[in-house]
């Protein structure tokens, strides 16, 4: 079974532009684009962080989503306190399974709690700034946090309420860290907005605060992870084992005084390019920090990723340890991958999921065999696509331009390069690349599919075209999906299985795809009766001795 | 700073004041509108707002049912938000037109387009003005800074009955507003009507859109549901029955069809305690002209004869129960029916009714009775360990209150999204009391079982 062959990319971009007025058609026909890559490795423009089409059902969520829900939620004491009507608030409620390993049993952990101004019409009307102040100072009188985020939603930039003014003066009277986020969710094009306000803001009132240089040795911090299932325990398990320190996580088991001691370590590593790439940029231009892009999905991408951040530090015994590791680890997962490729090999997945998660799980399916045969984010820029190289010619709409941009300086206490300029040639010459990230598009095939923003209808059109092995999204297109007899494997939440993340998250993937291709179950659909050649149930009779 | 009055209000505990909801037990109007559309065969729910209430929505109806959930939106923007929201609504509701050619489109409005001020009624009719190809479109109004999405629930029945339903000619029909039940109760409230050769139509019936089965190919996700023809035959109903105990039958479906059409009305709290379920067929029984079933007698039978049976794990216990308000007036009269006190009844909605509904149900046991109106899990925690609970009913977000208090959760209505299986959960009728009781009684036997040093397998 391997319908590929006969099935021509552009036949089948023309097939899912047709179900549209023609409007709608012209505007997919540049997010959806056929992979040609040349040896230069520049791919086909594609249209993306642009606005859905009303009325196109979209996998998108909304700015306060991205800044309340994705950046701020994994963080387990700062208490995130929305201002608006009672619905934001609840379905941001623990819903993404991020998982926070607390110190201590002193310490706070608010991930279990919503709290909410629940605005009532009397508040939309005469605004809600007192009713925030009032909250915010009972936050503090019964949880006495570290810190407290306020996050708008829609109504609060239109009534009026300035929520930055009520978290400075809150600041003032409690002694303690209060800001605001300003992140509407009409706000952007997608939760991608929010991601940028959050990290601003972040960026603006916690990092940099902390004075508690860690004395560890080969201290780094992880950026864009957001430890679904438990990944970023088993990437800090695997740090811990090289000898690697990590000291800040954006911001998946995280807390307060990790952020804001993070411009203490020596390198950011970038998992999530998407979410985060311009807060390692600027931590850089204010403290001296520089970053390279890892990727600790897939084994191989681990082993890389573990080499590079080895081939920085420049320590032999550190570049020692961290092969002993690898070569431990690998066995096992070689072994995994030669069972279970005897299965999968061949088959074809499908990813259309985040800023960068459908480019990082396509390592793991090459190394079972499987080919991605189309694949697409959620809420990604050019840049995630093509590679950063295209960073200069992205067009600047009216959507990005209302989201700020930072000026950033040298900190002139705290700014201190950690490679001379020409360290970082030397690294670079031997093969190390800073703030480069080459994009998914380069790492695919040609002839296969890349689709911005996928829509409902699309997905439902490619599984019916291709007949995927797998199918990879969320939780809103799972059970879309699932009934059309396609194993669907949910990347935002791993289905609440997983850690997929590192070596040992890879072995858990291998085997949770093996299990969901391998199921007998989809043979079952059809009750025999309804069987070709059957119109009739028959049955045996039994003679009981 | 504004000039608002700051309404604070007392936790009934500690006489705290409060600004803050600290884990709510309410959702959000839109959430209870799209419930409704999604129940309507042939109607695609639409937002009109911005696009994560949409995906909010699906994301949390679709974990609740497990089922996929298509809501579509007009997707304002920055400039919507200045200069009004008709041309996205425009738009969208030409796209959803052109890919599910639905019979109907169901919108309902977010807190932003009523912030702004979005006139939509006036809006559709410029717009089926200029696009009369347009399918039928219904609309209603869900300010989330107004109720709960009980409310929002119920003013998108009235809103599509209000819409469709015309005098049309008498039937024999019967109308069936069943309010926020799982596709389980939608299900057996059909088979009752059937089992007494009653034509009814069940507004919204999500019992297959919300309960589905496997396809093995892809279809269109929106055609079961309640048939609009049948809505649209409304008025000329036999009469109408809703369940209802704290909303006001003056804003209902069924309020409205008997003050246009005078079509009979027959308001009842949600059939779950034997009282309520007698009360549900009795009516169902004049209606029809026809005794009830021995079906019912054997289900009526069975019931009381395993409340006989498990009467000593039950009684004098006490129970902490919270939801949505009707659902909470229901359980309580259920659980004095098998001897539980709910010492606790808590709602997150503010209708103000909640007591005296209660006091209505259960007077002999309101001496005993802690009510919590517009209230949050918060204080539900606080008053709960002031009762002395030996159990908790309601939806998945106690749990953090059944860990911290040690004694058993049983799951009911909405969202349940720890457990598998919600929409098969069955609380309406004999049928459903059966299923209540087994899990209860149960879940009393394991938690004294796991208590127990020695571990007695007979108890």
């Amino acid at each position: 079974m391997s319908p590929r062959k006969e099935i021509d990319a552009n036949e089948i971009k023309e097939q899912l532009l047709k179900g549209y007025p023609s409007k709608v058609a012209r505007k997919r026909s540049q997010q959806i684009v056929v992979n040609a890559k040349d040896e230069a490795l520049n791919v086909p423009e594609i249209k993306a962080n642009t606005r859905t089409t009303p009325g196109i059902i979209t996998q998108r969520g909304c700015t306060y989503a991205g800044c309340k829900g994705v950046v701020l939620g994994p963080t387990r004491d700062i208490l995130n306190l929305t201002h608006g009507p009672i619905g934001c608030g609840f379905y941001s409620w623990l819903t993404r399974r991020n998982q926070t390993r607390p110190v201590s049993d002193e310490d706070h952990n608010f991930m279990t709690y919503c709290f909410s101004t629940d605005m009532q019409e009397n508040e939309i009307i005469f605004g809600g700034e007192k009713k925030l102040a009032e909250a915010i100072r009972e936050a503090h009188r019964v949880f006495k946090p570290k810190a407290i985020g306020v996050f708008a939603t829609c109504p609060v930039g239109l009534i009026g309420d300035d929520i930055h003014t009520v978290a400075k003066q809150m600041s003032e009277e409690l002694g303690i860290n209060v800001f605001g986020f300003s992140c509407e969710g009409y706000k952007g094009v997608s939760q991608s907005a929010g991601h940028h306000i959050a990290n601003n803001q972040l960026f603006k009132h916690v990092i940099g605060r902390g004075e508690k240089p860690s004395e560890e040795k080969f201290r780094i911090n992880l950026l864009g992870e957001y430890n679904i299932g438990g990944d970023a325990f088993i990437i800090d398990d695997l740090l811990k084992r090289c000898g690697i320190h990590l000291g800040a996580t954006f911001s998946g088991n995280s807390s307060y005084e990790g952020f804001e001691n993070a411009h203490h370590s020596d390198l950011n590593c970038v998992m999530c390019h998407r979410s985060i790439n311009y807060v390692a940029d600027m931590i850089e231009e204010k403290y001296g920090v520089p970053w390279i892009k890892v990727n600790f999905i897939g084994a191989e991408a681990t082993a890389k990723s573990l080499r590079k951040i080895a081939q920085y530090f420049e320590d032999e015994a550190l570049t020692k340890r961290v092969e002993e590791v690898i070569a431990e680890e690998m066995e096992a997962v070689e072994a995994v991958q030669r069972e279970i490729r005897a299965r999968c090999e061949g088959k074809l997945a499908m990813l259309f999921v985040g800023g960068s998660r459908a480019h990082h799980y396509q390592e793991l399916f090459n190394e079972i065999g499987m080919k991605t045969i189309a694949a697409g984010y959620e809420f990604a820029h050019r840049d995630d696509y093509e590679g950063r190289k295209v960073l200069p010619t992205i067009k600047i709409d009216a959507d990005s331009r209302n989201i700020e941009e930072l000026t950033v300086t040298a900190d002139p206490k705290e700014y201190r390069p950690r490679k001379t300029e020409e360290q970082i040639e030397a690294l670079e010459a031997s093969g190390l690349e800073f703030k480069g990230y080459e994009g998914m598009m380069p790492t695919m095939e040609n002839g296969t599919l890349v689709v911005d923003d996928i829509s409902q209808y699309e997905s439902e059109k490619l599984i019916e075209i291709f007949k995927p092995a797998i199918f990879c999204a969320g939780i809103k297109e799972k059970y879309a999906v699932q009934k059309t007899g396609t194993p669907m494997l949910q990347l935002h939440s791993y289905d609440y299985g997983g850690p997929f993340a590192a070596f040992q998250g890879a072995l858990t993937f291998y085997r949770t795809v093996d299990r969901m291709i391998s199921a007998r179950i989809w043979s079952q659909i059809k009750p025999p009766w309804k069987m070709a050649g059957q119109p009739t149930l028959e049955a045996e009779f039994v003679h009981a001795e | 700073m504004g000039k608002s009055k700051v309404t604070a209000k007392p936790n009934p505990t500690s006489g705290e004041c409060r600004h803050a909801t600290r884990n709510p037990c309410r959702l959000c109007t839109p959430f209870g509108a799209c419930m409704v559309f999604h129940g309507i065969s042939g109607c695609v729910p639409f937002i009109h707002g911005s696009q994560g209430c949409a995906t909010y929505i699906r994301r949390y109806l679709i974990g609740h049912y497990r089922e996929p959930v298509d809501i579509a939106c007009s997707n304002f923007a920055e400039p919507t938000t200045v200069f009004g929201g008709k041309q996205n609504l425009e738009t969208g509701l030409i796209n959803v037109a052109a890919q599910y050619v639905p019979e109907m489109i169901g919108i309902c409005t977010t807190c932003l387009a009523e912030t702004i001020g979005d006139d939509v009624p006036m809006f559709l009719h410029e717009i089926t003005k200029q696009h009369p190809d347009l399918p039928r479109l219904v609309q209603v109004a869900t300010p989330s800074y107004c109720g709960t999405h009980t409310d929002g629930f119920n003013q998108a029945v009235r809103s599509v009955v209000e819409a469709l339903a015309q005098s049309g000619a008498k039937h024999h029909g019967v109308n069936l507003f069943s309010g926020m039940l799982s596709p389980a109760d939608l299900r057996y409230l059909k088979e009752i009507m059937t089992d007494f050769g009653l034509a009814a139509t069940v507004l919204p019936d999500y019992s297959d859109s919300f309960d589905g089965e496997v396809w093995g190919q892809y279809k269109k996700n929106i055609e079961h549901g309640t048939a609009i023809a049948d809505i649209e035959k409304a008025g000329g109903a036999r009469a109408s029955i809703e369940f209802y105990s704290t909303a006001s039958s003056k804003k209902s479906a069924g309020g409205y069809l008997l003050e246009r059409f005078g079509t009979p009305y027959y308001g009842m709290p949600i059939p779950i305690s034997v009282k309520d379920t007698d009360r549900f067929l009795s009516v169902v029984s004049q209606l029809s002209g026809r005794v009830p079933p021995d079906k019912y007698d054997g289900e009526r039978g069975r019931l009381i004869d395993a409340y006989v049976d498990g009467h000593k794990y039950v009684f004098e216990k006490r129970a902490v129960v919270y939801g949505e308000e009707c659902l909470v007036v229901s359980l309580a009269s259920f659980l004095s029916e098998i001897g539980i006190v709910p010492a606790l009844c808590a709602s997150g909605g503010h209708s103000g009714r909640l007591r005296d509904a209660l006091a209505e149900q259960i007077p002999e046991m309101m001496p005993d009775v802690t009510v919590l109106e517009d209230t949050d899990f918060w204080d539900i925690a606080e008053a709960a360990k002031a009762v002395r609970p030996d159990l908790i009913i309601g939806n998945s977000n106690g749990y953090k209150l059944k860990r911290e208090l040690g004694i058993p959760l049983i799951r009911v209505g909405l969202p349940i999204h720890d457990r598998i299986g919600a929409s098969r959960i069955l609380h309406v009728g004999y049928r459903g009391a059966q299923q209540l009781y087994d899990r209860i009684v149960n879940a009393l036997i394991e938690q004294q079982q796991e208590e127990s040093s020695v571990g007695y397998t007979h108890i």
